[in-house]
């Protein structure tokens, strides 16, 4: 094996913190998406723009945020204290956290455009015939916007390995804790190993391109289709 | 007054006439001087001198790589005589600029003992070290725990920090209890700024000797030489003792 067992526990540690962040924000960010594409509500605007805020803060800003009120002094560090946790910056649960907020548009606005797609009309459709409206959302919804789901969940997943800045600023580099891949990279080029950077950095150049490849071939077909 | 305020305005055209800037690639832990330098530089010359931070290994990777520095104040003196020995460099403008300091630092006040007494008890919650690959201070931290024989005991408890400034900054948020620094980051005109530290002894580690070099870049900047003469200067040298570095 060309990878030495340091940046294949990067890799695995990268994967398992994608993969986890992917489940939870399936589980947070359906109903909040589901709530944007429905709703009438004055402040669906400023939800919205919230949602929207990771596209655009730099990865320094939300870091230095999350380590302060992570911290011992800040006031979900103060919580977290209160209930026996202990602090979560320098942590894998920490860095769970961070990318949660890091990649919620990623999750949120594929599911938002795909529930908005479906219209008024199937749901309408499915009440007139009795089903609840859990009824409706697992069997009229839940296919109907399946290839959102999957969208959102691979851009989620992928956006989240291409993770750096703010793991940099609250991951304080433990090996098989917080060390990602990408900081793993960052190390190697400022240790001046450039070989093992290049091996890494070609594992994510291929692992990015394999996963938009995939979703970009499997979505022009169905455009045909249409 | 009148004819003063002339003077100052003539000389000031004066110097203005053959003002130039030049590009410093700074070693985090000299932040302050450098900052405390640049100024008085600029004031006393007319040249400015525009200042970049970071890690060594970081402005390494970006010099051999065409970065426009012109000047290079290190956290070591091997990545300069690489850069030397690479061609990267004016041959012979290589000096040891200051021997740094390390400290084991707190924000918490009477968190520290004189002695270091604080790492055997292990009663932190977590230590901050600079990463020992990339930064000097880092790696005299390194040989510092395994000189007093805790290096796996304190182990688990480590954080690394990007850099130095990262360090520090892990620690004064109170996210990590204890880390290890540079005294120049902690320390002004001989006392600290906050908390409470040990000052490592020199015996404890290799010394950490920070050369300074003109690059490839700047061979024919007037301000390049202008500005590696004024940190030789005793003004220079005055600051660079003042935030806790010695002189070799």
């Amino acid at each position: 094996m060309l990878l030495t067992d340091a940046d294949l526990q990067a890799i695995w540690l990268t994967i398992r913190l994608a993969g986890i962040t992917t489940l939870i924000l399936l589980l947070i960010g359906t109903p909040i998406a589901w709530w944007l594409a429905r709703s009438r509500a004055w402040w669906k605007g400023p939800v919205g723009a919230v949602v929207a805020l990771p596209l655009v803060l730099p990865p320094s800003v939300l870091g230095f945020y999350l380590l302060l009120a992570m911290g011992p002094n800040g006031p979900f560090g103060q919580l977290t204290q209160a209930l026996g946790l202990g602090t979560l910056p320098f942590t894998f649960w920490g860095l769970v956290i961070a990318s949660v907020f890091y990649s919620f548009p990623f999750m949120v606005q594929p599911l938002q455009t795909a529930f908005e797609a479906i219209g008024d009309r199937p749901l309408e459709v499915a009440a007139t015939l009795r089903a609840s409206p859990v009824d409706i959302f697992f069997s009229v919804v839940l296919p109907l916007a399946r290839p959102g789901f999957i969208t959102a969940g691979i851009l989620t997943f992928a956006h989240t390995v291409g993770e750096f800045g703010v793991v940099l600023m609250i991951g304080g580099n433990i090996p098989g804790v917080t060390r990602v891949a990408s900081v793993q990279i960052y190390d190697h080029v400022e240790a001046m190993e450039y070989a093992d950077a290049h091996r890494l950095a070609a594992v994510m150049l291929i692992f990015s391109f394999a996963v938009l490849l995939a979703m970009y071939t499997r979505r022009s077909p169905a455009r045909k289709a249409a | 007054m009148k004819r003063l305020s002339a003077l100052v305005i003539s000389l000031l055209a004066a110097a203005g006439l053959q003002a130039a800037e030049v590009q410093v690639a700074v070693a985090a832990n000299f932040t302050a001087p450098a900052q405390q330098i640049a100024g008085e530089f600029e004031r006393r010359t007319g040249h400015k001198a525009v200042l970049s931070f970071g890690a060594t290994g970081k402005f390494y990777a970006q010099i051999t790589n065409g970065a426009p520095f012109e000047v290079f104040l290190a956290a070591d003196d091997t990545t300069p005589a690489k850069l030397d020995k690479e061609n990267h460099t004016v041959p012979g403008s290589r000096f040891t600029y200051a021997v740094g300091a390390l400290v084991l630092w707190s924000a918490k006040a009477d968190f520290v003992d004189a002695k270091g007494e604080v790492l055997k008890a292990g009663k932190f919650n977590k230590l901050a070290i600079a990463n020992p690959k990339t930064a000097p201070y880092g790696a005299a931290a390194m040989e510092t725990l395994s000189r007093m024989k805790l290096l796996d005991a304190v182990k688990p408890k480590f954080v690394q920090g990007e850099n130095i400034s990262q360090t520090v900054q892990f620690v004064s948020t109170g996210n990590a209890e204890l880390g290890f620094v540079a005294l120049s980051q902690v320390f002004k005109e001989g006392k600290l700024n906050s908390g409470s530290a040990w000052i490592v002894p020199g015996e404890l580690h290799e010394p950490i000797y920070q050369d300074a070099v003109i690059l490839a870049k700047g061979k024919d900047n007037p301000a390049a030489k202008a500005f590696i003469e004024f940190l030789k200067s005793p003004y220079g040298h005055a600051v660079v003792k003042s935030y806790g570095y010695a002189l070799r």
